[in-house]
């Protein structure tokens, strides 16, 4: 309201009309982001992340810039699916009860869509870590065939030739040039904002709330049997194992080992973070499983036998039921409501 | 007078201070060449392309023969040539700062590298990279002749494809025997990316204020193919991932380059 006051006060003096436009803003246009909003920050007890943007300073302009890429379907050949599509802000930006993601013309892809917070403390992204680096992440599910399937060079011809485009790369970059550098770093400026530090988790560890005796027994339990891989506070340690799981014979994910053609990786995946996890089934990297039992279960199981099965996972997790009970207690106080309510993150 | 002055300053250039490069321009044709050629303080590396004894044409025609025995055509060809580095007489070293360039063999002038705000001296050797440092390859996004909608940028395993090569030969065992070679990987013992120094046969390059020497260099895509790994069309004719394969052809490219002539 402050804010509406002070255009009035500017408009003012031009014309009665601009009062009258100032003042009679309708409450479903959202509210204009202020510099506190884009503001990047290392959340408390958080370590120094990856990307700092340092060499892309994130303003208001970049990060609604980077928004309106996010969720344009222009991104894809057919102008149909956006990255929203899949990565939903209500499941934190996962896609909300999809195995796989169904992309362009309704073909669908071998891994779970995951879901997207705390992206700038990751060294590497994807399922296998095959992109390196933040900025070039978008670039991936651009070009991938079962996903939006288009080439960059298509998509900014697509955007140099739209009306708004110009005008909005110029309020973020200073010139109306459109580049994929400048398409990225605005993705960037809005996907690396997107931080999820405020869970009940998050609450206990400042002081401001407290777990109930099952939460805490489930923390107890996830210290001493999952925190090795899934590191606090990211709840991951960015890096790959081969966690037992049989490999699904119709698709035969070699996961990191596609990247880097070393034996020695075969069927690792990425440690996904398990932040928002009770809200991002289904789960696995390629979402076999349906419920957080399904994958304790797993864990408290018979693992695949290989040669590069994690060793920590040699005999799998014994897990009492009383401990399969306070952890998935434990896993539901890592929901950030904060996060995937936040207005700025909404498509607009 | 006032023309008169524009003239001379239009016409000399500051070997200190380079004028700002803007590469994010979308006029830019995006192989990391200024448009305009210099008149001072610079060379140029003019490439021409053959294979074997034949000059190089872009079309279907099966007119090449490798050292394996098979026919081929040749249709596309892309390459980075980065890290530019001419060695004076003195032994003083000079690096082109930023120093990216994607050559396109379809377009010539890709095949022009002119190096700029060089200082003055007498060079008696070069040496460069063929592909992309590993720096780049894991920086994020990049604009210019690095930018990823040249289509020399793998989007699922990011790096920089460093040199691709495409056409048809009835060996490959491909659809419509089509062959495709991307050469990538950037880290660890598939690396694509070589540094070569093509010598100058003792001639040299003098560089002054007012001239731009031209070394003539020859860029031989059948090397690719051969010394020291001959490539059998019929067996390997499709690559796009870094490894084994892949790490055959860049120990092949490394003697593509042969420096024919310079004219100061």
């Amino acid at each position: 309201m402050k804010k509406l006051l002070v255009y009035g006060v500017i408009a003012l003096p031009l014309s009665i009309a601009a009062v009258f436009t100032g003042c009679s803003v309708d409450a479903e246009i959202p509210e204009e982001l202020t510099k506190e909003d884009v503001k990047f920050y290392v959340p408390q007890g958080f370590p120094q992340p990856v990307y700092n943007f340092a060499a892309n300073p994130v303003s208001i302009e970049g990060f609604e810039l980077g928004r309106k890429l996010f969720y344009d379907p222009r991104l894809s050949r057919d102008n149909t699916i956006s990255c929203g599509s899949c990565h939903m802000q209500s499941g934190a930006f996962s896609h909300i009860e999809h195995r796989v993601s169904h992309g362009i013309d309704g073909l669908t892809g071998t891994r779970n869509a995951p879901g997207l917070w705390n992206l700038a403390w990751h060294q590497t992204f994807m399922w296998d870590g095959g992109i390196n680096h933040i900025e070039s992440q978008p670039l991936g599910p651009i070009a991938n065939p079962v996903e939006m399937d288009e080439n960059i060079a298509n998509v900014l011809v697509k955007l140099r030739n739209d009306a708004n485009y110009p005008r909005m790369f110029e309020a973020a970059f200073g010139s109306d040039t459109i580049t994929t550098q400048r398409m990225m770093w605005a993705m960037t400026q809005f996907q690396g904002l997107m931080i999820s530090a405020n869970s009940k988790y998050d609450q206990v560890q400042r002081g401001e709330a407290q777990f109930t005796q099952a939460e805490q027994s489930g923390l107890a339990t996830f210290r001493s049997k999952c925190s090795s891989c899934h590191t606090e506070p990211l709840f991951t340690d960015d890096s790959f194992h081969n966690n037992g799981l049989p490999p699904e014979p119709t698709v035969m994910d070699a996961g990191r080992m596609r990247i880097t053609n070393d034996p020695a990786d075969s069927l690792k995946f990425k440690t996904p973070s398990l932040r928002n996890i009770a809200i991002t089934g289904p789960y696995m990297h390629d979402g076999r499983f349906v419920t957080l039992a399904q994958c304790l279960n797993h864990y408290s199981g018979t693992m695949y036998p290989s040669s590069t099965l994690d060793p920590q996972l040699t005999s799998g997790i014994p897990l009492t039921a009383q401990e399969k009970s306070d952890l998935l207690a434990f896993l539901a106080t890592l929901t950030d409501y904060t996060f995937i309510q936040d207005p700025k993150f909404k498509e607009q | 007078m006032l023309s008169a002055f524009a003239l001379v300053s239009s016409c000399k250039k500051d070997p200190v201070d380079p004028p700002p490069v803007d590469n994010t321009s979308n006029n830019n044709n995006n192989n990391g060449n200024d448009t305009t050629p210099p008149t001072g303080n610079a060379v140029c590396l003019d490439i021409t392309h053959v294979v074997g004894a034949l000059p190089l044409r872009l079309d279907q025609t099966l007119r090449y023969q490798n050292l394996n025995g098979d026919s081929f055509s040749v249709e596309l060809v892309k390459y980075y040539i980065s890290n530019i580095v001419f060695m004076d007489s003195a032994g003083n070293t000079w690096a082109e700062p930023e120093s990216y360039h994607l050559v396109n063999a379809a377009d010539e002038l890709s095949c022009k590298i002119y190096v700029e705000n060089m200082p003055a001296g007498v060079y008696n050797s070069v040496s460069f990279m063929i592909g992309v440092d590993s720096t780049r390859n894991v920086s994020g996004a990049q604009t210019g002749a690095l930018d990823p909608a040249n289509g020399m940028f793998w989007t699922w395993s990011s790096g920089y494809i460093m040199a691709k090569v495409e056409g048809h030969s009835p060996s490959s065992t491909q659809a419509f025997n089509a062959y495709v070679f991307h050469i990538g990987g950037f880290s660890g013992q598939y690396a694509g990316q070589r540094i070569v120094s093509p010598s100058f046969n003792s001639a040299q390059a003098i560089v002054t204020s007012s001239t731009v020497p031209l070394i003539s260099v020859t860029g031989d895509i059948n090397e690719w193919f051969q010394t020291p790994n001959v490539i059998d069309f019929s067996s390997v004719n499709i690559m796009n991932t870094p490894g084994p394969t892949s790490t055959m052809f860049a120990d092949n490219y490394m003697d593509m380059f042969t420096v024919t002539s310079i004219q100061n």
